[in-house]
Formats: structure tokens, C-alpha cells, sequence
């Protein structure tokens, strides 16, 4: 090369915003395999989520509580509108429902542990109940999903509460999927399915379609478990107004709305990343519709979908939820994506912090697994401390931001507390922009 | 033996009386009258007792029932059935959607028509049709029998699992993955009994076989049609 080329100034190598590398690595694998990508968690895009949120604390006009020694309340009851035994918590951040199958014997009876420590429950998945399950789970919650695998009477009625799955944040319509790496003898066994298949189940349950035909299934829930038992409905984060007052409408106790930053076990990329509404707008609406039919308050709410700290939860709670749940977080405590593991992640191609392919059942960590030797991994008594801990901190943080904002119980938490950072986010969450009065989309709190 | 009167007692007063027998109770034999199309009458019985129901049922009649054998001298409503465990439930007259749904044991005998998605998600029930039964019937069935004397609706046994599905008359069509298979001895000898289970004196012969060609058990670029 000559050495006036060598000194004209270039330009470095510029990327397409369009057909940036992810996007072409995407293409490439799709024409590799011919079949879409299949992996775990929640939407990765970034989008309106809490961090776009603030408090405004105490000042001239609010009037703090002390911050260590003021009782600040985190207890929650739930299911109080028909169930004659209603729930009660002593935290209101529970833990979500992910299936044994998609997850490791020793990581459902972990997650049992940490819940049961702190007094707050955990929720089977879509695969039945297992006994080390209820054993270790203080308060249970029963999943009823369109496959009804492993379903049967004296489960529902050894259930703390049932919960109607109607859909999930990261697959708004759609069903559960567990590839059949993970279909071990046992879980074919719990499923009634052939061993080893990639387990496709449905997207619709089988006995009844929509809101009218719900509350007659909610009807023979009752009667099969004597009134006793609270109901939720949980709705994936699409129409969060209609679908949460159809729920409630429905005879529903507890509605359970899930944002599209909650998890799956194993679903289509394409899926996670394109169906669904952010848990941030989902929480506005959903409360709004329970206040329009009077029930707020009433009929719990519990919002799901990317809650990782105090600040979530408390978030979460002022803008007019009862309690959240956690599903990722709680697995990332019990040791998922654990920077020590690094050297066995990249054997899979990845990294600490990214690994998603929870489908595959290769996860270093013995959480998302079938394999004997890599569940063997994870000591649930000490993977239920950790999560244990990790609750403790995040009622911890949510009160001590209640105590910030003067509330004596952090259900007093308000929007009014709240002011947003991004225009996007006020309008979501309907709060103004900080600074302002402004909230778009309402009328009179303009500029 | 005991007779309820749904005219003047309700489906809470009833469920819980069945709930509440204690284990070898004497009263195995009770009536049912005036249902109504009620919904859930007799829903989660786990008791091995017998129930006749003198009319037409509403939704999820003996819905996960245990043990119990459930006479309907009616019709009945979405759901029938549902998730039943084991025991016997068998309507006269003809039965809606649904019908033993997701059903893990026992078995189901309607003796006249069943409407669409007869023993869909089907787990273990048998279930044995003197009539037709509607569309996308057995879809998803994982396992047990389904037998019909009359014709099947459209899509039957879509994405079915190992379930097997006997139809003696017309199949409008067969759902995705679902495939006509050679009836052996062990199959002739299940449909003999469960038809002598149901009452019906038929020859197994006539019956066609239908099951999973099990092409939807794995991903593969083939099977997106």
C-alpha cells in the first residue's frame, strides 16, 4: 500500500442501526438451522421499566418516619374477597410460578425454603405438584394451566391457593414449551407424556373460552376445594384494563398481571421480544380497572415482570399493586448466571450474565436442569438461604423507601409518590414527569 | 338413601354433603333431583358411592370425580367429566363440549352425541361415545381411549399423543400428526372391553384405529406445514 493510502484519513467499519451484528448473527443462524430460536427468561430489549421512576421522599409537605426504628407494615393478605382461607404473608414479594421440569427438583424445593423463611409463597408450574414442593413451601400456590398436567383433586385441595394461568408476560398467548432434554423419566411421568419429546402444550385451556365460561370454571374450583382456597387469575401484559376487570368480573381473588420482562423456562426469541406489553404498563391500567369496578384492595393485585430490587417492589406497590412476585431474580439468587461458573459457560458459548438457554438443560448451576449430576450441583438448603437473603433485602428496601415517603405500611405507598424520568414512562405509569405536573394522556395536567 | 332436591337445596349444600362422607359411610346410593342445568353438581366426589341425577346438568358435572359412579338421566353441559380420576360417569342423553376433558381415569359413557373437543387433552380417561362427537375432538389426547360408535367432526385427534382413538363410523377429517393405524389383537381386546364396560353390544369389527404418527414429537424444519 502506497503511503499517501496509508495516511488518508478512514473511516473505522460502521455497523447498520437496521442490520446491526446481533441481528445479522440472527439471520445467519436462522438460514444455518432452518428453525426459529428457542431460549428462557424475559424480553432483553431495553423498555420503560421502573428504573425510569423515582420517589419523591418526605420534605416540607410529607413528614418521614425514622428509618430504622418506626414501624413501617409489609404484611399482605390475599384472597379475602371469597376464600375462607385467605393467604397471609408477612412480605408482599412472592415467588412465581416456574415448573418442575423447567427447573431442578433441588431448585423447587430451594425456592420453597428461602419463601417459607421470610413468610411468603411460592407457586407450582406447569407440570404438578411434587411432594418435596409442598413439603418445603410454608404457603403453596397451585398453578391451573391450559395443559393440566399432573392435575387432580387432592393436590388442589393440599394447595394454599390456586392460580388460573391464562397466560404470561413472556408469551402472551402462547403456551409452555420444555424441550425434551428435560423431559426426564420423571417429568414424562408427571405430564403423561412420552419420554424424551419436545413438549409442546396448549395455549387455550381445554374446558372453557372466555370470561363468562371462567367464572363458571372458577364456580367448580370452588366447589371441589369447599370455598376454602383463594383463586388468582394470571394474565400476561397485554390488555392489562380489560383482561384484569374480566378476571375480577370473573369471581377471581387475586389478579395477577405479568409484564413482558417476566421469564419463560423455553419459548421462541421472537416471541419473547415481540408479544406483550412492559410491566411498567400494565400496573396503571390494571389498577384502574380494579378501582372503576370498585375493588381495589378487594380483589389483590400482584405484578410480575422484572422486579429486582426494593425499589421495584415499592414501585411496583404505589402505582397500586398489593404484592409482586419474582421469578428470574429468585433464580439469580439461588446461584443462576453466577460469575464463578464463568469457565463453564463459555464452554456453552456464552457468558455470566447472558446465559438464557435454560431449554437446553446444560445449566452449570443445577437450577434450570433434569440432569442428576448437574441438579446434584445445588444444595437447596443453602441456595434457600441465599434467596431467603435476598427477600430480606427486598422488603428491607421497599421499607425503607415507605419510610422515606412518611407510610407506616408499604401499601400506603401512592402514585402521587412518584415522578418519572422519560415522557414514556409518565405516560405509562401515569405519574407526572419529574419536574413537572405534566402527564401525558391526562387530561389537565399539561405543561 | 339419600335424596337432594336441587329445587330447594344448593350445589354448595350438595357438594359439601358428598365432600364430608366419612370413608365406608352407609349412604352410597344417593338421588339427585331437580338439577336444572345446574353447574358442578357433583364436582370432586371422592367416594365410592353411586349418584343418579334425574335431569339435565349444566356445566362440569362430576367434574374431577374420584371413585364415584355418576348416572346422568339428561344432558349435559360443557365439561362433563372434566379431569375425571377414576370411577364411572355416564349421561343418557347427549353431552356438549368438552366431555372428558383432560380426563386422567375412570370412564365416561354418553350415550347419545358429544359436541366439540370431545376428550381433548385426554390423560388416561376412556371414553366411549354410542353417538357422534363434534370437531377437533381428542386434540392434544395424551392417553386412554376414545371410542365412537357414530361419526367424528373435523381435525379429530389433532396433535395427539398416545391416546388411541376407535371410530366406527364417517371421520370428517383428521387433525395434524394424527394418522389411521392397523388394529392388533391388544387393541381389539381393549375396544372389546371397554364396550363391554359400556354396556354396548357391538362387534369390534367395522371400528377403525387412529392415533400419532408421532411426526410433532420433535422440532424440525418439516414440520411447519
Amino acid at each position: 500500500m502506497s503511503e499517501s493510502l496509508l495516511s488518508t484519513p478512514r473511516t473505522p467499519p460502521r455497523f447498520s442501526a437496521t442490520f446491526d451484528p446481533y441481528t445479522i448473527s440472527q439471520i445467519h443462524r436462522a438460514a444455518a438451522t432452518g428453525i426459529y430460536d428457542i431460549r428462557g427468561g424475559g424480553a432483553k430489549r431495553a423498555v420503560p421499566h421502573f428504573d425510569d421512576l423515582l420517589f419523591l421522599g418526605a420534605s416540607m409537605s410529607r413528614y418521614p418516619l425514622e428509618g430504622y426504628r418506626e414501624k413501617c407494615g409489609t404484611d399482605v393478605i390475599l384472597g379475602n374477597r371469597f376464600a375462607s382461607k385467605p393467604i397471609k404473608l408477612k412480605t408482599p414479594v412472592t415467588i412465581a410460578g416456574m415448573s418442575f421440569g423447567a427447573l431442578s427438583g433441588p431448585a423447587k424445593e430451594a425456592l420453597g425454603r428461602g419463601a417459607s423463611a421470610v413468610g411468603t409463597s411460592t407457586t407450582t408450574g406447569d407440570g404438578g405438584m411434587t411432594p418435596e414442593e409442598r413439603g418445603h413451601s410454608q404457603t403453596l400456590v397451585y398453578q391451573y394451566l391450559p395443559s393440566r398436567y399432573g392435575m387432580n383433586p387432592d393436590d388442589l385441595r393440599r394447595a394454599d391457593a390456586i392460580e388460573v394461568v391464562v397466560g404470561q408476560g413472556a408469551k402472551p398467548g402462547g403456551g409452555g414449551m420444555l424441550l425434551g432434554q428435560k423431559i426426564s423419566a420423571r417429568v414424562a411421568g408427571m405430564r403423561c407424556l412420552p419420554e424424551g419429546i419436545d413438549q409442546r402444550s396448549a395455549c387455550r385451556h381445554p374446558d372453557w373460552t372466555g370470561p363468562d365460561d371462567l367464572e363458571i370454571k372458577i364456580g367448580e374450583l370452588r366447589e371441589i376445594t369447599d370455598w376454602e382456597k383463594p383463586i388468582y387469575v394470571k394474565i400476561g401484559g397485554s390488555r392489562p384494563y380489560y383482561d384484569t376487570a374480566l378476571a375480577a368480573k370473573a369471581g377471581a381473588d387475586v389478579v395477577v398481571v405479568d409484564g413482558m420482562q417476566g421469564g419463560t423456562a423455553a419459548t421462541q426469541e421472537v416471541f419473547i421480544e415481540n408479544v406483550g406489553i412492559p410491566t411498567l404498563a400494565c400496573i396503571h391500567q390494571a389498577a384502574q380497572a380494579l378501582q372503576d369496578l370498585g375493588l381495589h384492595r378487594k380483589v389483590q393485585l400482584i405484578v410480575s415482570g422484572g422486579i429486582r430490587t426494593g425499589a421495584d417492589v415499592a414501585k411496583a406497590l404505589a402505582l397500586g399493586a398489593d404484592a409482586v412476585a419474582i421469578g428470574t431474580a429468585a433464580l439469580i439468587a439461588l446461584g443462576d448466571n453466577d460469575p464463578l461458573l464463568e469457565e463453564e459457560y463459555r464452554k456453552l458459548g456464552t457468558t455470566a450474565g447472558a446465559y438464557d438457554d435454560w431449554q437446553e438443560g446444560r445449566d452449570p448451576a443445577g437450577i434450570t436442569t433434569q440432569d442428576p449430576e448437574l441438579a446434584a450441583r445445588l444444595d437447596p438448603v443453602k441456595a434457600g438461604h441465599r434467596l431467603a437473603n435476598y427477600l430480606s433485602v427486598l422488603t428491607l428496601e421497599a421499607q425503607a423507601i415507605a419510610r422515606a415517603c412518611g407510610k407506616s405500611h408499604v401499601h400506603n405507598l401512592e402514585p402521587e409518590d412518584l415522578v418519572a424520568l422519560t415522557i414514556e414512562a409518565a405516560a405509562m405509569a401515569r405519574v407526572p414527569l419529574a419536574g413537572t405536573d405534566w402527564i401525558p394522556g391526562v387530561p389537565g395536567r399539561g405543561l | 338413601m339419600p335424596v337432594v332436591d336441587l329445587a330447594t337445596v344448593s350445589i354448595r349444600d350438595l357438594n359439601r354433603a358428598l365432600h364430608n362422607l366419612p370413608e365406608n359411610t352407609n349412604e352410597t346410593g344417593w338421588t339427585i333431583c331437580n338439577p336444572g342445568g345446574r353447574h358442578s353438581i357433583a364436582a370432586g366426589v371422592d367416594a365410592p358411592i353411586d349418584i343418579e341425577i334425574d335431569g339435565h346438568v349444566g356445566y362440569y358435572c362430576a367434574g374431577m370425580n374420584k371413585h364415584a359412579e355418576i348416572t346422568i338421566n339428561g344432558n349435559a353441559g360443557v365439561g362433563l367429566a372434566e379431569n375425571m380420576m377414576s370411577g364411572i360417569v355416564r349421561v343418557k342423553g347427549d353431552a356438549s363440549q368438552a366431555a372428558g376433558a383432560t380426563g386422567q381415569g375412570g370412564l365416561l359413557v354418553i350415550e347419545g352425541n358429544a359436541s366439540a373437543r370431545c376428550g381433548i387433552s385426554m390423560k388416561g380417561i376412556e371414553i366411549v361415545v354410542k353417538g357422534s362427537i363434534g370437531p377437533m375432538s381428542a386434540f392434544m389426547a395424551q392417553a386412554g381411549s376414545l371410542v365412537v360408535l357414530g361419526d367424528a367432526g373435523e381435525a379429530l385427534g389433532d396433535s395427539i399423543y398416545e391416546a388411541r382413538l376407535f371410530v366406527r363410523g364417517e371421520v370428517k377429517s383428521l387433525g395434524s400428526d394424527c394418522e389411521e393405524k392397523v388394529i392388533g389383537d391388544e387393541e381389539r381386546t381393549i375396544l372389546s372391553g371397554l364396550l363391554g364396560r359400556a354396556g354396548i353390544d357391538v362387534s369390534v369389527d367395522g371400528f377403525r384405529l387412529y392415533g400419532s404418527a408421532r411426526r410433532l414429537y420433535h422440532f424440525h424444519i418439516d414440520n411447519a406445514y
